[in-house]
């Protein structure tokens, strides 16, 4: 009876899971926190292209230094901008929320959490998903978020996206695939049709680094969590193992 | 005055304290010659678990109150300040996050257990009764304590729940004010949910669980055949299925102790926001009044009643279907309480008890599961329908009790527990 109750509770767990989610997110991606250069190459990337209008307001400096190994006077020198804030302050911002709203619409948010908030599929595939779109005000526009207030400022890396007509492989609703190339044909394409600094997939590993990085930020005790739990659950076993033979030889004497 | 034939120690200290407090004689009472049935199986555990989760919140909870800020404008940021400055602090709090968690899944295992073998009969309808008092006042504790995050999902949630007051007729939304302090969710709810939580109903708790052990000590503990052990005692007086609580139940709880442990501690460490439902992913954000959710779902271990609550989509005798919700959810919980009188049967346990006893337990706890799983998803007119049916046999399970119960063929009880 139970195990049919169980049984019916997981089978529906996955519904439940996919009933959270809400926009569509096409890139899947798996946060690496032991990677430190992953890391250390994604806080530079923070610094130098989010921070002049995302805060990290919860998280220190000297805090993301000692975890992911970036020494102190590297961070002094090329992480720290204002001369307002220390080694040990919170990575704040100079722009105001106001202005925020009044220059994009909308203050642009703390990211401290985004990567719990949203998840670091959404981040890896929101910075991936800008492409012009005359339309817009900014003259661009977000495959994941529509209509989305950012500026593309990771446009001088990436170089200029568009979305263009083109084959594909992934499906396309209502559409069978070519039977000789097996691909589909969509005009929902995303196309980089003028070099930037990096190549595609140099450009995509800079995203990975950078959400990485997010991940990071949105949890750091995870890095403690995970060096502390073999310990705990090590004794525990060992304390379990030691309780249960003293119950075997209590319970000697029950019949 | 003394009672001169209590249990003293020879000499010593203990003995000088045995003439001021009756150590040595409690101890005796409640432990060391507290006779528990030798048949208990894993099921029985669940009390001593709830216990420990008890401990854990009261000592993580005094922790977390010496870094955490109660106001509106503090909250949220002190919760990030434990999690990031404090240290340890990550630690405590998903001590605590976690163990709210599993108070409820230990809770409903225990109240499972006593379903499952008639614990709230005769004698023992007062040791039910507080017990499912402490339920009500950990609902209490629960609901108020996950406001205190100052997230989106604790704001908007809290904001739900509290606006079901406003749907009794008449005194409903000043009730609402008046429980709110305010004319919407504010720092002053905050404020006095933190003191609701942190004081008054931790005080409330300890002690409707210090009366559920006395009671059940007085009447003692029922067991998987529902025996009442104490008809056969040896000529000490002691009951020939019984064995002392200290050492044989505690050692074996030791064990227990550690298999919850193991399973506690890999959430903990690995999954404390247990895939979003025992820290919801809207949390992550500041409360903010002018902004509503998507989607607004309540912690999984209300979800029953949520659904319960939604389920009446229909008025009935003049009353209005919001208001009927909430008599049908408060009324889920309340016939719990008169469970002892609406069980028939001759016998405690569902090893005795016929057929129907049993398919009308499985079809509630399959309801209720049900129920919890509709409480988090959207409604939809077919989860409606579904969730109707649910309440429907969730309430027939208690309604028709006394019918089925009296009608049934029961299996002879053995004179003795079985092992």
């Amino acid at each position: 009876m139970k195990k049919q109750l169980f049984a019916l509770l997981f089978a529906l767990l996955p519904i439940t899971a996919f009933a959270a989610g809400g926009a569509s997110v096409p890139h899947s991606m798996d946060p690496d926190l032991t990677n430190q250069e992953s890391l250390q190459n994604g806080m530079q990337l923070y610094v130098n292209y989010c921070m002049g209008c995302h805060s990290m307001e919860h998280q220190r400096f000297a805090r993301s230094a000692e975890d992911i190994g970036i020494p102190q006077d590297l961070v002094e020198e090329n992480l720290i901008f204002s001369p307002d804030l220390a080694f040990n302050d919170q990575m704040q911002i100079a722009m105001h929320g106001e202005d925020g709203e009044s220059w994009f619409g909308v203050a642009p948010p703390d990211l401290s959490l985004m990567s719990r908030l949203r998840g670091t599929d959404y981040i890896y595939s929101y910075l991936l998903g800008f492409y012009r779109d005359p339309g817009q005000p900014l003259g661009v526009n977000n495959t994941v978020l529509e209509a989305s207030a950012m500026p593309n400022v990771l446009e001088p890396l990436q170089g200029v996206q568009e979305m263009v007509c083109a084959e594909t492989d992934q499906p396309v609703e209502g559409q069978s695939p070519d039977p000789l190339s097996g691909k589909y044909q969509s005009c929902d394409v995303l196309k980089v049709t003028q070099e930037g600094a990096m190549d595609p997939d140099e450009f995509e590993e800079a995203i990975y680094d950078l959400t990485n990085f997010l991940a990071y930020a949105g949890e750091p005790s995870k890095l403690q969590a995970q060096a502390l739990a073999p310990k705990v659950l090590i004794f525990i076993i060992i304390f379990g193992v030691v309780a249960y033979f003293l119950k075997r030889e209590y319970w000697r004497d029950v019949h | 005055m003394a009672n001169p034939n209590k249990a003293k120690a020879e000499s010593g200290v203990m003995r000088w304290v045995d003439d001021r407090f009756p150590a040595t004689q409690m101890m005796q009472d409640h432990l060391t010659k507290y006779y528990a049935p030798k048949n208990f199986n894993f099921l029985y555990l669940f009390g001593v678990l709830a216990l420990l989760v008890l401990i854990n919140q009261i000592l993580t909870g005094v922790w977390l109150t010496m870094s955490y800020n109660p106001s509106a404008e503090g909250a949220f940021d002190s919760i990030e300040y434990i999690m990031r400055d404090v240290e340890w602090g990550w630690l405590i709090r998903y001590l605590h996050t976690t163990g709210a968690s599993a108070f409820f899944v230990v809770i409903y295992m225990h109240m499972f257990r006593a379903l499952m073998y008639g614990s709230y009969k005769a004698p023992r309808e007062l040791v039910w009764i507080f017990g499912m008092t402490i339920y009500l006042a950990l609902m209490a504790e629960a609901f108020m304590g996950y406001l205190l995050p100052w997230g989106q999902m604790s704001y908007w949630g809290a904001q739900v729940i509290i606006s079901l007051f406003s749907a009794i007729p008449g005194i409903g939304p000043d009730l609402a004010q008046w429980v709110r302090g305010d004319y919407l969710i504010s720092g002053i709810t905050l404020n006095r949910f933190f003191a609701l939580h942190v004081v008054a109903l931790p005080i409330v708790i300890l002690a409707l669980v210090v009366l559920h052990i006395i009671a059940l000590h007085e009447v003692g503990s029922n067991n998987p055949d529902g025996v009442d052990i104490k008809q056969k005692k040896d000529e000490t007086g002691k009951p020939l299925d019984g064995i002392a609580f200290h050492p044989y139940y505690t050692v074996k709880d030791l064990v227990g102790i550690a298999i919850f442990l193991f399973v506690f501690c890999i959430v903990v460490f690995y999954f404390p926001e247990g895939g979003g439902y025992f820290i919801e992913k809207p949390n992550f954000e500041p409360a903010n009044p002018l902004v509503t959710p998507d989607h607004i779902a309540p912690v999984w271990y209300f979800t029953p009643f949520y659904a319960i609550l939604r389920a009446i989509t229909f008025s009935l005798f003049g009353l209005d279907a919001k208001f009927l919700g909430v008599v049908f959810m408060g009324g889920a919980i309340a016939i719990l309480f008169v469970l002892p009188w609406l069980d028939r049967s001759p016998v405690r346990s569902m090893r005795y008890k016929g057929w129907i006893s049993r398919t009308m337990l499985a079809l509630f706890c399959i309801s209720f599961v049900i129920l919890g799983i509709l409480g988090v998803l959207p409604s939809t007119e077919g989860r409606t329908l579904l969730a109707q049916a649910c309440t429907a046999m969730y309430f027939a399970f208690f309604l028709l009790m006394p019918i089925y119960t009296r009608l049934e063929k029961t299996k002879p009880v053995p004179e003795r527990v079985t092992g």
